[in-house]
């Protein structure tokens, strides 16, 4: 008879059914496709913040000590003499958050003399290494990834996987107008240590001082200077969450944490947290934050995050509002025939069972719609704000179902409210 | 033996007094109408008994238990199991088909029986119209599916609120013989209508106005 009576009203009142349905699958829809969006948004904006460059820069103990006394900076020819070993980079991906380093590249930096007696900085590092991991994983690495704002005015990038990468150099816009150098030219770098006969493979625009400088492989510069399997710095671009008064304390004595401090600290990816464990792992090294980059990363994130579940809850709050008033307009269509009912001895729990099965029934059917609209939402906002797709959470489907009940149940509450209270002697013939 | 006593009830709307001191007194098996004006109390006097409402004041005894103090759930359960209520304006579910209609009150009552609810229609001559909808009823046969509604879980009363106020005399007849065939049967009736054949066809007439009771007519020439 249940049965009978809610297909009944299905039926009946099938217009306005669904219209609830439209509702909910509006709500459903944006809350599956925001969630979607929250839930890999954490990768697409870091992936597009990783454009402006790296969050933490390693070098050694002893650089890191005289820059700090001495305030010695990056090019200063006392601290070449401060080495990392490059045979310990791959322990950057063996540590706690070893997931959330996305790309990172080392840099020894030489003096060269050019062919016509003036000096230029030289720099090796990666530029798409490819790594086998200690982890079994593998990952290309390098600038390409981690200078991805350089534009190349002409030829192409260096890549690593030539024959010839070790004599081929990408040269400075600046330093390549300078001295009149184009692509295919051959430049003979000197030092006192050796000499490098490079092709120019490409000529950059970086915007600053990178375009005065001339960059090579690391095997290419180690081999120039006599300093194989040295590097002077490491650049990491690490996914990190934003800083808070913990990570803050941690960052300047993670020692003076009680352990139930440090153990949070430890196991949540704050830029602080993320450089003590490079420390733990590359022997000798000092890992700072660039602390600039490193909160703009947090805060864009955060603030991404809360604007997409904000939208959410402003949606579901709207769909509770328009469901409300569709049930409680259907309730009130049908007060005699509730009112009936309980004239003929239904009660109350059997007539508020009966309304909230029709309008979960209904919500089932729209949250099913809903979820497929949102999917494709997810996609839409994918495409054409991070340029490319969003990946399916199933994590968002309970919980889309359970905001979707939760906002149905709440929408019908006035609705029940009102069916309590109808009193089947003033729906059937008035009071008096 | 009394079915139904009413001792001294009065319902009070801030100033107005519906109903005013009122007492009444129906037997088992009895045939009551009760009449009178617009505003003469008559529904409220039908919603008390039918225990959709409560008296501000006094006692009403149905089957010897005060049911004027009972929870509004007490007095569902009352309803459900003692009274069988017919209403002027028919009151059917829309969407359910005759048998449906008659059905709910056995699923709330007890379990549906599909087959009983016909044997019910069949009473009121309604068997072949059993799988229509109400829009595919007449008025008379609409009432006559209320009237198999009514008496589906056999009740002690049938209350009876104007049923035949929207219907053509032939539709009329056909109600006060199935009435007159309840009676016969011992079900007691409390009829409520302004219509004088209709409470000719009672055993007594009670007359209420201004919310009391003016006068009881005894029918002499009530046919059983």
């Amino acid at each position: 008879m249940l049965f009978r009576m809610i297909r009944g009203v299905l039926l009946h009142q099938k217009s306005k059914m669904l219209l609830i349905a439209v509702t909910i699958a509006l709500g459903a829809s944006l809350a599956t496709g925001m969630l979607n969006v929250v839930m890999g948004v954490e990768e697409k904006v870091n992936k597009e913040l990783k454009n402006y460059g790296a969050n933490i820069t390693v070098k050694s103990k002893d650089a890191s000590l005289l820059t700090a006394i001495y305030e010695v900076g990056e090019g200063d020819e006392v601290l070449n003499d401060a080495y990392l070993k490059e045979d310990e980079l791959g322990k950057l991906k063996t540590i706690f958050w070893a997931f959330n380093i996305v790309d990172f590249t080392p840099f020894l930096q030489a003096k060269a003399a050019l062919p016509d007696g003036t000096e230029a900085q030289v720099i090796g590092t990666w530029f798409n290494h490819h790594l086998s991991l200690p982890t079994g994983e593998e990952m290309d690495a390098g600038v390409a990834g981690m200078r991805s704002w350089w534009e190349i005015t002409d030829g192409r990038w260096l890549n690593e996987a030539d024959e010839n990468a070790d004599n081929e150099i990408m040269v400075g816009t600046m330093l390549a107008e300078e001295k009149r150098w184009t692509v295919g030219e051959t430049v003979a770098l000197t030092t006192p240590q050796g000499k490098l006969d490079a092709e120019i493979v490409g000529i950059y625009d970086a915007g600053g001082d990178e375009d005065s400088q001339i960059f090579a492989t690391l095997d290419a510069v180690q081999a120039l200077t006599d300093r194989e399997g040295k590097v002077n710095s490491i650049e990491v671009s690490a996914l990190t969450t934003p800083d808070n008064d913990l990570a803050r304390r941690a960052a300047k004595n993670p020692s003076a944490l009680n352990s139930h401090d440090y153990e949070t600290w430890y196991c949540t990816a704050y830029v602080s947290a993320i450089c003590y464990q490079i420390q733990e792992a590359i022997t000798g090294s000092v890992a700072n934050a660039v602390r600039q980059v490193a909160e703009s990363e947090g805060t864009v994130l955060d603030k991404t995050k809360l604007l997409m579940i904000l939208i959410t809850a402003l949606s579901l709050i709207g769909s509770a509002l328009g469901i409300s008033n569709l049930v409680t307009a259907s309730v009130m269509e049908r007060s005699k025939e509730i009112g009936l009912l309980k004239a003929i001895g239904a009660k109350d729990r059997s007539i508020t069972g009966v309304v909230m099965t029709e309008i979960l029934i209904t919500a089932l059917f729209g949250l099913a719609a809903g979820y497929f609209m949102g999917l494709g939402f997810a996609q839409l906002i994918g495409h054409s704000v991070f340029g490319s797709a969003i990946d399916m959470n199933p994590k968002v489907i309970p919980i889309v179902a359970g905001l979707i009940a939760l906002v149905t149940i709440a929408g019908s509450l006035p609705a029940i409210r009102m069916v309590l209270r109808l009193k089947p002697a003033e729906v059937l013939h008035g009071g008096q | 033996m009394a079915l139904l006593e009413l001792k001294n009830i009065s319902k009070i709307y801030g100033e107005l007094k519906a109903l005013n001191n009122v007492s009444l007194h129906v037997d088992k098996g009895e045939w009551v109408a009760i009449m009178g004006p617009s505003g003469s109390g008559k529904s409220t006097m039908m919603n008390i008994i039918g225990c959709m409402d409560k008296p501000t004041k006094g006692e009403v005894l149905l089957d010897g238990v005060d049911i004027s103090k009972e929870s509004s759930k007490r007095l569902t359960d009352i309803r459900r199991d003692k009274i069988g209520l017919i209403f002027q304006q028919f009151h059917m579910v829309g969407y359910l088909t005759a048998v449906e209609n008659v059905m709910v009150s056995q699923y709330y009552h007890s379990m549906p029986d599909e087959e009983e609810a016909l044997e019910a229609l069949g009473r009121v001559g309604l068997r072949e119209r059993a799988k229509h909808l109400p829009s595919q009823l007449s008025g008379g046969e609409q009432q006559r599916v209320c009237v198999a509604r009514a008496l589906i879980n056999h009740p002690e009363l049938i209350l009876a609120d104007e049923p035949t106020g929207n219907l053509d005399e032939a539709n009329e007849n056909i109600v006060l013989d199935l009435f007159r065939q309840l009676h016969r049967e011992g079900t007691t009736l409390i009829v409520v209508t302004h219509d004088p054949e209709v409470a000719e066809a009672a055993q007594r007439t009670i007359v209420l106005e201004h919310g009391k009771v003016a006068r009881e007519i005894v029918n002499e020439n009530f046919v059983e």
